[in-house]
C-alpha cells in the first residue's frame, strides 16, 4: 500500500511538469500581454521594455519557464498585473470554488446516488421512467441555460435567493449555483449508479444474502450499494477536478469570484503567471483526486489490493 | 445502513438550508445600510495609481477619492479651477500654480505645492512604469526621466518648481495654451507623502483628497467608500457612501438590479438594450459621453496610402448606413458621426455637426463610383479587424460589411477579421500586421478637440495606430496649441481637422453614449462625460 502510493506521487512528477510545460506554451502563443495593457492606443516603448524586463518577458520561452518553474517550488508564483501576487489571488479564490465544488460534489453523492438506487430497485416503474427522463432533460440542456433560467426565476420572479453570491460566499448561497454546477454530472451519478444496481441485485451474492434471511436495507447498502459504487466513485472523484476547473461558466452566472473568474481574467488580460499558476493547482487536485479514488477501490472492494 | 441514513440526513440539511436562504433572499433592498448606495465595478487592471489607471473603472475610484487642480464640470465638460486658486502665464508656456488654502488629505496632511510636483515626478520618472507618464510629456525635463531608450538621466522633471507653501512652476518644452485644462485629468492628482514612505499599504487603502475615503478594499470584489465628513470641497457627497461591487458579467448586474440586490449599474449589457425602457422607465438614462468609433486605416502599407486612395477611403464612409446600425444594432445608444470630435466638447469647445459632409452620408450610388475612381479595394476586398473577446464589436463589423457589400454591390467587398483578445489585436497592430481598416476607439481623457485630434492623426503620436502623416495638419496643430485665445485655438483645430476630412484619415462611425439603470431608492443620477456616474451628486431615500 506504502510502496503503491510512493509509485503514485513519483509518477505525478513527469505529468505536473508536462501540464505546466503545455500550458505555458499555450499562453504564450496568445502573444505579447502587454500590448493590452495601455488601452486604445500604443505603450509608450520606454515603460513597454521595462514592464517586460520586471515580467521577464523579454528572456527566450525556455528560461522563461525554467524560471518560472524554480519560483513555484519555492512558493512564488510569480504577480498578476495589477500588482497582486498570485498566491494572493489563489488564498482568496480557492477557498471559495472549493466550497462551490463541495456542494456540487454533495449533491451528486446525496441526492444522484439516492435516485440511482431507487430507479436501479424499481426498474420499469413510472418512477424509473420519470427520472430517466429527468435526467436525459438535464443532461441535454447546457449549464449557462439552466442556470441563467435558474437565476431569473429564483432570484427575480420569486425572490428566494439573491442572483448573485456576495464575496464572501458562505455556504448557504451556493447551494443553487453548486446545483446549477452539479447538475449534468448528478444525471450520469444517477444512470450509472441506477444500471451497476440493477446489473448486482440479480448477482449471486445478493441472492445468498437474501436467503440468508437479512433484512432488506441491510442487504441493499451493504451488500448490493457497496458493490455497486466502484464505477460511481470513479467518476465522482475524476469529476471533482472537472468540477474545479469548469467552474468558469457557472461562476460567471452567478458573479462568484472564485478559479474560474481568475482563470477567465487572466485569460483574457494573457496574465500567464495567473493562468500557468491556478492551472498547475488544479492539475495537483485533479492527480490527488484521482489517486485517492484508487485507493477508495480497496476500501469498497476488499479483493482489490496494492502492492 | 449507515450510509444510508448519513443520505437522508443531508438531504434533510440542503433542503433546510435552502429554505433558509430563501427566506433571507427576498425583501432586502441594496444590500446595504442607509445612504449607502451600492454599484456595479469591474475589477481594475493595473494598480490604483492615479499615473497609472487609464480605464474606466479605475477611474471610477479615482473620481471619487481625489479632486486635481481643475474638475471637469459633471454637466458641461468645461475645466473649472478646484484646487487651484488661480493658473497664471503669458506666454503659453511658463504657468505659475496657485494651491487654495484649507485643503487636506483625509488623513489629515495639507495639500500643498509639493503634494502635486512629488506626484508629478512619480507619475513621469521611467522607473515607476506609470502608463499614463505621457501626459507629462510636455513639461520640459520628459525626455531626461522618461527617455525613449536607455536609463534615465534625472529623477525629477526640470520643469517643475516648488517656489512656495502654495505656490509652484510649470516651464513646458513648447507653447500649450490648453494645458490648464488637462489639469483635471486623473493623472495630475495630488499624493500623500504615505504614498511614497508606505506604497504597499496605500495600494492596499488608497487615501486622496476628495469626497470620499475608502473604508475597506478587497482586492478583485469589493471596494466600500463612505463620505468623508471633512472634505472641505463645495462638491459634498450627498449620500454617505458608495458600495462598489465586482461584476464578472455585466447581464449578472443587470439581473441584481432587477432584483433589488444593486442599486446602480452603469453599463446596460448590448442584450438587454431592448428590455431597459420596459423594466425600467425613466430610471434608464442614456447621455453621450466623450467616446468617438471609427476605422482607422493603415497607411504603412502603400496600397492604401496611394493617390486616389482617399477617394476609395471616402466611398467607403458614404457606404455605410450609420443610421440604420444605430437604431437596429445599438438602440439608439449611439448617434451617427459627422465629424471627427464628440458632442460632448459643445460648440464652443470645438464640435461641429456636419463638418465631415457627404462623405459621412449614407450615397451608395456615389460609394460604388468613388471606390472605382479611386482605383478599387486594394486587393480586392477590404478585412475589417477587431477584438472579439469584449462588447459587440462583431455585430456591428458585420452590419457595416453587409451595409458596404449592398452599396458596392458585391458580397465578397467586406468581411470581419476577429481577433482573440484585446491585447493580442493591440499587438498587431502595434506591429503593423494589418493590411486593412481595424477597428478604432477613443475615449477622451479630458475634453478638448485638441485630445480628438493629435494623439490620433499628428505624425508619431501615442495613439496613431495607422501611421498617417500629413504636414498641413501637423503645422495647424503647432499652431492651435501656441494660440493663446481659446476661441481662435478653437478654430484652428477645426481647420486641422478638415484636413482630416479631405484626406478621410478615418471613417467616422458613430459617438457613443454613456449608459446606466438604477433602482428605487435613488434620485439625481447623472453620468459625466466620461460616462461615469456622479456619485458625490446621488441621492438615496
Amino acid at each position: 500500500m506504502g510502496r503503491y502510493v510512493v509509485r503514485r506521487l513519483l509518477q505525478m512528477i513527469p505529468v505536473f511538469v508536462g501540464a505546466t510545460l503545455l500550458i505555458f506554451l499555450m499562453v504564450n502563443v496568445m502573444g505579447d500581454p502587454i500590448a493590452g495593457l495601455c488601452g486604445e492606443r500604443a505603450c509608450d516603448p520606454a515603460t513597454a521594455a521595462q514592464l517586460k524586463r520586471e515580467f521577464g518577458l523579454d528572456k527566450p520561452l525556455w528560461q522563461q519557464y525554467l524560471t518560472y518553474m524554480g519560483d513555484v517550488f519555492t512558493g512564488d508564483f510569480g504577480t498578476a498585473f495589477n500588482g497582486q501576487p498570485v498566491t494572493e489571488l489563489m488564498a482568496t479564490a480557492f477557498p471559495v470554488t472549493i466550497r462551490l465544488t463541495i456542494v456540487a460534489i454533495l449533491f451528486e453523492i446525496v441526492v444522484g446516488i439516492t435516485l440511482g438506487v431507487v430507479t436501479g430497485l424499481r426498474r420499469g416503474r413510472p418512477i424509473d421512467t420519470t427520472v430517466l427522463v429527468g435526467t436525459l432533460v438535464v443532461i441535454s440542456v447546457p449549464v449557462f441555460v439552466t442556470g441563467l433560467v435558474l437565476q431569473i426565476l429564483l432570484g427575480v420572479e420569486w425572490q428566494w435567493i439573491q442572483p448573485s453570491v456576495s464575496p464572501d460566499a458562505p455556504f448557504g448561497e451556493l447551494i443553487v449555483p453548486g446545483l446549477v454546477l452539479a447538475s449534468v454530472s448528478l444525471a450520469y451519478v444517477t444512470r450509472l449508479t441506477r444500471t451497476s444496481i440493477a446489473e448486482n441485485k440479480r448477482s449471486d451474492y445478493v441472492r445468498t444474502a437474501i436467503a440468508k434471511g437479512l433484512p432488506r436495507h441491510r442487504v441493499i447498502t451493504r451488500h448490493l450499494l457497496r458493490n455497486s459504487l466502484i464505477p460511481v466513485v470513479t467518476f465522482i472523484g475524476t469529476d471533482i477536478g472537472a468540477l474545479m476547473g469548469g467552474a468558469i461558466v457557472t461562476e460567471r452566472i452567478f458573479n462568484i469570484h472564485g478559479v474560474g473568474y481568475q482563470l477567465y481574467q487572466g485569460i483574457l488580460r494573457q496574465n500567464t503567471q495567473t493562468v500557468v499558476g491556478f492551472v498547475t493547482v488544479l492539475v495537483l487536485v485533479f492527480l490527488v483526486a484521482n489517486l485517492l479514488v484508487d485507493l477508495l477501490y480497496a476500501v469498497l472492494d476488499p479483493r482489490i489490493r496494492y502492492a | 445502513m449507515r450510509g444510508a441514513r448519513h443520505a437522508r440526513w443531508a438531504a434533510g440539511a440542503a433542503a433546510m438550508a435552502l429554505a433558509a436562504t430563501a427566506c433571507g433572499g427576498g425583501g432586502g433592498s441594496g444590500g446595504s445600510a442607509d445612504g449607502v448606495l451600492s454599484s456595479s465595478w469591474g475589477d481594475p487592471q493595473n494598480p490604483l495609481e492615479p499615473s497609472n489607471t487609464n480605464e474606466v473603472q479605475g477611474g471610477k475610484v479615482l473620481d471619487m477619492i481625489f479632486r486635481g487642480l481643475k474638475r471637469y464640470n459633471p454637466k458641461t465638460g468645461a475645466a473649472e479651477n478646484m484646487l487651484a486658486e488661480k493658473i497664471d502665464t503669458s506666454d503659453s508656456q511658463n504657468f505659475t500654480i496657485t494651491v487654495k488654502d484649507g485643503w487636506t488629505f483625509s488623513n489629515g496632511e495639507k495639500v500643498t505645492a509639493k503634494s502635486f510636483v512629488d506626484a508629478w515626478n512619480y507619475g513621469a520618472s521611467l522607473r515607476n512604469n506609470q502608463k499614463n507618464a505621457y501626459f507629462f510629456g510636455y513639461i520640459e525635463g520628459y525626455d531626461k526621466v522618461h527617455p525613449g531608450g536607455g536609463s534615465q538621466t534625472a529623477e525629477k522633471l526640470d520643469g517643475l518648481k516648488v517656489t512656495g507653501d502654495r505656490t509652484f512652476t510649470v516651464r513646458l518644452n513648447q507653447k500649450f495654451s490648453g494645458f490648464p485644462d488637462t489639469l483635471g485629468y486623473a493623472a495630475f492628482a495630488p499624493l500623500p507623502q504615505s504614498f511614497f514612505t508606505d506604497h504597499a499599504g496605500w495600494l492596499a487603502k488608497p487615501v486622496g483628497n476628495g469626497p470620499y475615503a475608502i473604508e475597506s478594499y478587497t482586492k478583485g470584489s469589493q471596494m466600500e467608500l463612505r463620505k468623508w465628513d471633512a472634505y472641505p470641497g463645495d462638491d459634498k457627497a450627498r449620500n454617505d457612501g458608495v458600495t462598489l461591487k465586482v461584476y464578472t458579467d455585466g447581464n449578472t448586474a443587470y439581473t441584481d438590479l432587477m432584483a433589488g440586490n444593486l442599486d446602480l449599474v452603469d453599463d446596460i449589457p448590448a442584450a438587454q438594450l431592448k428590455n431597459v425602457k420596459n423594466d425600467l422607465g425613466d430610471r434608464y438614462i442614456n447621455t453621450p459621453a466623450g467616446i468617438i468609433q471609427t476605422l482607422a486605416f493603415p497607411f504603412y502599407d502603400p496600397a492604401w496610402n496611394k493617390s486616389g486612395s482617399e477617394k476609395v477611403r471616402k466611398g467607403l464612409s458614404m457606404a455605410i448606413n450609420r443610421a440604420q446600425i444605430t437604431d437596429t444594432i445599438f438602440q439608439k445608444t449611439r448617434t451617427p458621426a459627422s465629424d471627427w470630435t464628440s458632442p460632448v466638447l459643445g460648440v464652443a469647445g470645438g464640435f461641429k455637426e456636419g463638418l465631415c459632409g457627404d462623405g459621412c452620408e449614407y450615397k451608395p450610388a456615389e460609394a460604388k463610383k468613388l471606390v472605382q475612381e479611386g482605383g478599387g479595394i486594394p486587393g480586392g476586398q477590404v478585412r475589417i479587424t477587431y477584438n472579439a473577446d469584449t462588447g459587440s464589436h462583431r455585430e456591428w463589423i458585420d452590419a457595416v460589411c453587409n451595409s458596404i457589400n449592398n452599396a458596392l454591390g458585391n458580397d465578397k467587398a467586406c468581411v470581419g477579421n476577429p481577433v482573440g483578445t484585446f491585447a493580442d489585436f493591440r499587438n498587431q497592430i502595434g506591429q503593423h500586421k494589418l493590411t486593412g481598416p481595424f477597428r478604432a476607439g477613443w475615449q477622451m481623457d479630458y475634453p478638448l478637440i485638441q485630445n480628438f485630434l493629435q494623439p490620433l492623426y499628428y505624425t508619431g503620436a501615442s495613439s496613431n495606430d495607422g501611421k498617417w502623416s500629413n504636414k498641413d495638419f501637423d503645422r495647424l496643430v503647432d499652431r492651435a496649441n501656441a494660440e493663446t485665445d481659446t476661441a481662435k485655438a478653437v478654430q484652428t483645430f477645426q481647420e486641422a481637422e478638415k484636413v482630416v476630412r479631405d484626406n478621410m484619415a478615418a471613417i467616422p462611425l458613430w459617438y457613443q453614449n454613456g449608459s446606466a439603470g438604477y433602482s428605487q431608492r435613488l434620485s439625481n443620477v447623472a453620468l459625466n462625460p466620461f460616462s461615469v456616474p456622479v456619485y458625490n451628486e446621488i441621492k438615496v431615500g
